[in-house]
């Protein structure tokens, strides 16, 4: 692997970028690995990046049906944030944000995280109560969020209209000045790059179509579209599809999938500096390197794995969007897409181990775990590598919808990101 | 957007005349206390989350107000059929011989 650095990309400049190596092979599958992860999007590239840097488990296959990347990971709207509201939501997603902190250095990779802020907009009592609930629970557990007036939100979001007599006015907004996005990308490829480096084979285009599992129960290995894949230690990582591929290891799950779209416009100059959501209206925007407003918006109503959703769905965003910052109203849309996010009953995520040995899952993130990308995969790897969780992830267990004990972010998070 | 048949009205109507109201033929226990909390874990939480086939409730809710069944197929979105509430589950896609309200 080519070490990025000033003097190389000032070498390769010289050289008119001819003769840059492939960042990675694309590997074929050997026979047998000591783990293989199913899916190879961030979570699941992220894992096996981990598994060999921290754990010293290389001989790991990440295998993709498709190419890497191209599943939520790819389709996102980029939004990253940790305040959410209980202790155990805090804890995972501020581990989380903590890596994202030094992930460009870390894979010597350029995953362009920007701490631009992200703005939660309160629009009515009910808002400004659960915010207001919200930033104090966050301290508490040493996050930072703070409650912005309608003037100071405006401040820090010139576009943003505070108009009292709009339909949804602004009533204040909480900040947390650490969020913000990074380029989803970068995060795949830069995974994906560091952990080939250490011995990983990504092999795309490649679906599991089995789980294959021995007298004890205990799994044996994969089938392939490419044949058998021997392994003790299997990792999903599979989004939309983990109730599919849990299914195929004989469990059936808490989880359904739905469609969530985004949507992008034609790029303009810079005049959006933050991300900003507005919950109660189902809408969330910010404005790419490039220029293009990323805007997501909320989920269909029915399960799907189409990846595409209904215009009705985008036409209310987009209504809400053009009443909150009007300054946008006669702007285009260039393109929009959908992905399916697996949802869980209590709106967090399942992450460690399964009734089945040496099957591990890592799913229900549903519309909001790219912000957790590089903690999911910290704690995957090592939930994999110890036979146990993490203590971060050990309250994220299947068994909590037996026992009773949900980490319930639904109510405070309808557009969870 | 979908559209779809409902089988009271019978006719075909756009999708944001109806809700949706998840998987059907889920029956609530007739013994609650009896239940153990393997058996509340599926009643409230298991779906079958099918890829492919899919059995679903739906209530046409700015028409005939009324619940009633579907089947759809998940991956392109294209309903089988729909029938009414109380009409047992059908089978195999080619085995059915009821009201087949659906359009394809
Ligand atoms: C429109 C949209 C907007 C979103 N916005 C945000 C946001 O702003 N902030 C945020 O935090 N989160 C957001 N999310 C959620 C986020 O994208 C996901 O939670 C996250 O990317 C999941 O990462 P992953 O690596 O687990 O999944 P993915 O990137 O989906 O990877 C799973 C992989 O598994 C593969 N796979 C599936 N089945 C098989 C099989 N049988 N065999 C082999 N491979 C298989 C797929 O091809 C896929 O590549 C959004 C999602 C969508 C769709
Ligand atoms: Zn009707």
């Amino acid at each position: 692997m080519t070490r990025f650095s000033a003097a190389t990309l000032l070498a390769k400049a010289i050289g008119h970028h001819k003769g840059w190596p492939a960042q990675w092979p694309d590997a074929a599958p050997k026979p047998s690995y000591d783990a293989v992860i199913v899916g190879a999007g961030g979570h699941g590239l992220g894992a096996a990046y981990y598994l060999a840097k921290k754990h010293g488990i290389t001989n790991v296959a990440v295998i993709d049906k498709g190419w890497l990347g191209g599943g939520n990971t790819g389709r996102n709207t980029t939004i990253i944030r940790s305040n959410y509201l209980y202790d155990e939501s805090a804890f995972l997603y501020d581990h989380a944000v903590k890596l994202w902190d030094g992930l460009s250095q870390e894979l010597n990779y350029n995953v362009m995280y920007s701490k631009r802020g992200v703005l939660m907009l309160a629009h009515n009592v009910h808002d400004v109560q659960s915010f207001k609930r919200h930033i104090h629970s966050n301290r508490l557990n040493g996050v930072d969020n703070e409650w912005l007036t309608a003037e100071e939100a405006q401040a820090y979001c010139p576009p943003l209209s505070i108009d009292p007599n709009a339909r949804h006015p602004v009533l204040g907004a909480a900040l947390q000045r650490r969020g913000g996005t990074a380029r989803h990308d970068s995060v795949a490829w830069g995974y994906a790059r560091g952990a080939a480096a250490l011995g990983v084979d990504i092999i795309q285009n490649c679906a599991v179509t089995g789980i294959r599992r021995g007298a004890d129960g205990a799994v044996e290995g994969v089938e392939t579209e490419r044949g058998f894949i021997a392994t003790r230690k299997i990792g999903v990582s599979a989004a939309g599809n983990s109730s599919v591929l849990m299914d195929m290891a004989g469990l059936r799950f808490p989880l359904e999938s739905f469609p969530l779209q985004a949507l992008v416009s034609e790029p303009v100059k810079p005049f959006f500096p933050c991300v900003v959501m507005s919950n109660t209206v189902h809408a969330y925007m910010s404005q790419s390197d490039k220029g293009e407003l990323v805007i997501g918006a909320g989920t269909d109503a029915y399960v799907s794995y189409s990846q595409r959703g209904a215009l009705h769905i985008v036409e209310h965003t987009l209504a809400a969007i053009c009443e909150i910052f009007p300054v946008v109203r006669r702007m285009r849309m260039l393109r929009n897409w959908g992905g399916i996010v697996d949802v869980t009953p209590d709106r967090s995520p399942i992450l460690g181990k399964t009734p089945v040995k040496g099957l591990y899952v890592n799913c229900g993130w549903g519309t909001g775990g790219f912000k957790a990308t590089p903690g999911a995969a910290d704690l995957l790897a090592w939930t994999i590598a110890k036979d146990e969780p993490h203590p971060i992830n050990a309250p994220f267990n299947l068994d909590r919808f037996r026992s009773g004990r949900l980490i319930d972010e639904a109510a405070a998070a309808a557009v969870a990101h | 957007m979908l559209l779809i048949h409902c089988p009271y009205c019978d006719e075909p109507r756009p999708e944001i005349e109806f809700g949706y109201a998840g998987e059907a033929h889920i029956a609530r226990p007739i013994n609650p206390d009896d239940l153990s909390d393997a058996e509340w874990e599926t009643y409230l939480f298991v779906r079958t989350n099918a890829r492919g086939r899919h059995f679903e409730r739906w209530r046409h809710v700015h028409g005939c107000g009324r619940f009633f069944n579907a089947v759809r197929d998940t991956v392109t979105d294209t309903f089988e059929r729909t029938y009414k509430a109380g009409v047992a589950r059908p089978g195999e896609a080619d085995s059915w011989t009821g009201d087949t309200g659906g359009i394809v």
